[in-house]
């Protein structure tokens, strides 16, 4: 069973982490391409046009793999997850049919005018095609982060013990989710600081090389405002992100922070270790450092999560011990309950459904109508019945840890990053600045592990959770035999690394053409 | 009938129709199965290639949103099929991932292992993808080794709802005669559809010559697989749910759905005269331009009547051959009323999606 989890884990992040090396750069590159091709529209200038085109092969080659890693995503729902399939379908199906119909069909039927139509249609119309496969592939983001961010804040449904799963009572709790808005925002303007960074490092190499400087001075102008006031967003929308973690997941919160024993006005990490041997409810006396160093920002964490620089930020052991003042985000103040009261709720709610089935099979309706009291009195902490012990309630601290400070020191760089090429470009230096345009040719990668690196705290600082607080990884999986998995895993595995290979040389080479 | 028998209908009809147009739109796929064998030059590889590639998104597209519609109006099917015959769906799913990367990398500069890699990719997409999605929609018919128990969710030590009961996880729907039939039947229809596609576009050279010489050799073994396959569908058994809940074998089960709903049949009937009439004309060399769309809207016509066959009047459309009575038909395994509801109203988009594909489509001609 548990080489099973942790395969079938194993498939769906290499899976995820492929497909999101491909998608964030069609995000944003979709808009750049859909800004030059209106000035094109406007001018008439070919040299827009030739612009338009290079950003477009790029974009193309990008476009096909993404849809290739994204369907193995759809499978793997079914194939690895066919527990959290049954459990959720009611309300994950629907954002991924809307997906399908709405999205899907609009940015392939528009790609298609736009790559190939230059000949075909009106330069209105090829214009509108343009815009369009960039909008259909950013409306293809807000559907599957609608469904994300559910998984991450369960809202509008309610658990029908008939069929033994969620159901969906209102759409617009789970499409306009507070959570849901904020993923979606934080998600594709990371996405469009990826894209911007990337023309702004194929610009600069261009540069370096003395070659194509009109393409490469308008892209890095288009690339810096628009990268510029994304990441600007980006940072209003982390904000958001973590005050949300704070409210709905401060499990996932204490791991980012490497918190064990919670307290007000809570210092964030700037710079830190962990240390490796720290374990959750250490026996009093024998605790041990959290860090083997760190520097921290005073009362920072407690400004972050709570937004007030002496709000009471818990710890992983706080959360495991309960016994403190809580407020979710619905405004309700409550005291947490410990990790042992949660289980035997979520017991009471597992078991109530199993008696629930048994009267309905019997006709019994008395019986039926007490124990579906029972279970809604106690559904709230349903998937803790599946929690062994207390440390598996706490996700893999080392990946949240690093992976979030990881994620905000090159975020703040990025800052830098675009400030100076929005200096050096107004002032007409940049060929004369190698160190900058050579900075901004290994920011490619940085900005890559950035965007990795938030979906990593996002997902790896969930575990155990599937469904937060409702179902957990052992009971979402599906019911193979581990060594499928560990098959298909490696067959995943080989295939996506000898795409991103040949992907990569194939990019390269376009870039090298030049337009 | 109440509204959510009517609604869980009406996403059955949806999600065959989208199955339908997905066997329609495989021309893609038929097109491709042409490359090592037949295409020889570099020249007629380079058409076939562009005639595929300028479509395949779209066939693309409505795979996935085929799965999509399927997991959001019958999450059940999606997770006791997906979960159970994993390697079904995983061999489906690589068969159609290698032609996405393919017709992008192919001909492109700096591509370092070469055309041949693609085109072998692209020719078994075409040749083995149709066939394996064909063999995984008989299962409808014919149904799988799953054992499913939703109460198991309460069980701690093996929660898991649904498992397969044997090790070849769906593998073992390449035994089922039936099933290799459907998977013949659609490579057949696949490949039928991706010459007439071919034959109807102007200035399409010797690769028009070709497809002219082969369309027999399709056509005729896709004609008589297909009657083939009707008659022993019809003389099938499925199973329906009583009063009480309870599945019961039912003889000629999908002939008498559709003689219980006789404007399936006459879709059925329908579509196979549309075949028939497009292929008569081809084959007197007449109309070459329109008999691809004339073949296309019979099978998705038929194709369409098939598929709904399965699960309309009661019809259990995934039986479990382990325990008659854990097999899935619209009622026990569909999303709630609301859901569909909500979904319904999403579908009314669906002719505004079509209005601007049939646009994109005309204009890209």
């Amino acid at each position: 069973m548990e080489s099973l989890i942790t395969l079938s884990r194993l498939q769906f992040a290499l899976t995820a982490i492929y497909h999101w090396l491909f998608v964030p750069l069609t995000l944003g590159l979709g808009f750049i391409i859909a800004f030059m091709e209106t000035k094109y529209y406007r001018t008439g200038d070919e040299f827009w046009k030739r612009t338009t085109k290079f950003w477009m092969k790029l974009f193309a080659i990008n476009f096909a793999v993404g849809v290739a890693t994204g369907i193995i995503l759809e499978f793997e729902f079914g194939t690895n997850w066919s527990n959290y399939s049954w459990f959720v379908g009611d309300i994950f199906g629907a954002p991924l049919a809307i997906e399908g119909i709405f999205a899907f069909f609009m940015e392939s039927t528009f790609f298609a005018v736009m790559y190939f139509g230059w000949e075909k249609v009106s330069r209105k119309a090829h214009l509108v095609s343009t815009w369009l496969t960039a909008f259909g592939t950013n409306l293809s983001a807000v559907w599957i982060l609608v469904a994300n961010s559910w998984m991450q804040y369960p809202a509008g449904m309610a658990f029908n013990p008939d069929t033994a799963r969620n159901e969906m009572v209102s759409f617009v709790d789970v499409a306009l989710s507070p959570v849901a808005i904020n993923k979606f925002l934080h998600t594709v303007t990371n996405a469009y600081v990826l894209a911007s960074i990337v023309v702004i490092a194929v610009s600069a190499w261009f540069l370096l090389k003395n070659r194509e400087h009109e393409l490469a001075r308008k892209s890095i102008r288009i690339a810096t405002i628009f990268g510029g006031l994304s990441l600007v967003a980006v940072m209003l929308t982390g904000h958001t992100s973590s005050t949300n973690v704070a409210k709905l997941q401060p499990m996932k919160l204490a791991a980012m922070e490497g918190l064990y024993e919670g307290q007000k006005g809570a210092p964030l990490v700037a710079v830190g270790m962990l240390n490796p041997s720290k374990k959750p409810m250490e026996q009093a006396g024998q605790e041990q450092d959290p860090y083997l160093f760190s520097l921290s920002m005073p009362k920072m964490l407690s400004l972050l999560a709570t937004n007030s620089t002496d709000g009471f930020v818990p710890g992983i052991n706080d959360i495991i011990r309960g016994g403190y003042e809580f407020t979710d985000i619905k405004g309700n103040t409550y005291i947490e309950p410990s990790f042992e009261q949660k289980k035997a709720q979520g017991t009471l709610a597992v078991n109530a459904l199993k008696e629930y089935q048994l009267a309905k099979k019997s006709g019994n309706d008395s019986l039926m109508a007490q124990t579906r009291k029972t279970l809604d009195e106690n559904f709230k902490y349903f998937g803790y019945h599946y929690i062994e012990k207390a440390e598996d309630l706490v996700p893999p601290v080392g990946i949240t840890f690093y992976a979030f400070h990881i994620m905000v020191a090159l975020g703040m760089f990025f800052v830098l990053l675009f400030v100076l090429y929005y200096i050096y470009g107004r002032k007409n230096k940049l060929e004369d600045t190698p160190w900058l345009l050579k900075l901004g040719i290994i920011s490619v990668p940085l900005v890559y592990i950035c965007s990795q690196a938030g979906w990593m705290v996002a997902e790896v600082g969930r575990q155990p959770w599937t469904i937060q607080d409702l179902l957990p990884v052992n009971a979402a999986v599906s019911g193979v035999a581990a060594s499928n998995v560990a098959t298909t895993f490696i067959i995943f595995a080989v295939l996506f690394t000898a795409t991103l290979v040949i992907e990569l040389r194939i990019m390269f080479t376009q870039i090298k053409k030049g337009a | 009938m109440e509204l959510l028998s009517f609604l869980q209908h009406y996403w059955w009809a949806v999600v065959s129709l989208l199955g339908a147009l997905l066997v329609f739109l495989l021309f893609v796929q038929g097109l491709q199965s042409l490359l090592l064998f037949s295409a020889k030059t570099t020249a007629d590889k380079d058409l076939v290639c562009q005639y595929a590639g300028h479509k395949w998104e779209i066939t693309f597209t409505t795979l996935v949103t085929f799965g999509g519609a399927a997991f959001a109006s019958f999450p059940l099917f999606y997770s006791t099929s997906f979960g159970g015959a994993y390697w079904a769906w995983i061999v489906l799913l690589l068969l159609f991932v290698i032609q996405a990367i393919s017709f992008e990398f192919r001909n492109a500069a700096g591509n370092i292992v070469g055309p041949r890699l693609f085109e072998i990719f692209l020719f078994l997409n075409g040749a083995l993808g149709t066939f394996v999605l064909g063999v995984a929609v008989g299962t409808l018919f014919s149904g799988g080794a799953f054992v499913m128990e939703k109460t198991a969710i309460t069980d701690i030590g093996n929660p898991a709802i649904s498992y397969w009961a044997n090790a070849w996880n769906g593998l073992d729907a390449l035994a089922n005669p039936f099933n290799l039939l459907l998977g013949l039947v659609v490579f057949f229809a696949a490949r039928t559809l991706g010459l007439l596609y071919a034959i109807s576009k102007p200035d399409n050279g010797e690769i028009g010559n070709i497809c002219r010489r082969k369309l027999l050799f399709s056509a005729l073994p896709f004609v008589l697989l297909f009657v083939a396959f009707v008659v022993w569908l019809f003389l099938r058994t499925g199973y329906r749910a009583n009063a009480a809940g309870q599945f019961e074998a039912v003889d000629y089960a999908y002939l008498l759905a559709m003689v219980e709903n006789p404007w399936i049949l006459a879709l059925l009937l329908l579509g196979v005269v549309a075949v028939l009439a497009g292929l008569i004309m081809q084959i007197l060399g007449k109309m070459e331009d329109k008999n691809f769309y004339i073949v296309g809207a019979g099978v998705v016509l038929a194709v369409w009547a098939i598929l709904m066959s399965a699960g309309f009047s009661g019809n259990a459309y995934y039986i479990s051959t382990i325990d008659p009575q854990m097999s899935l038909d619209l009622a026990n395994s569909s999303s709630s009323l609301f859901t569909l509801k909500v979904m319904a109203v999403v579908s009314l988009a669906v002719p505004f999606v079509l209005a601007y594909i049939a646009w994109a489509w005309r204009k890209m001609r």
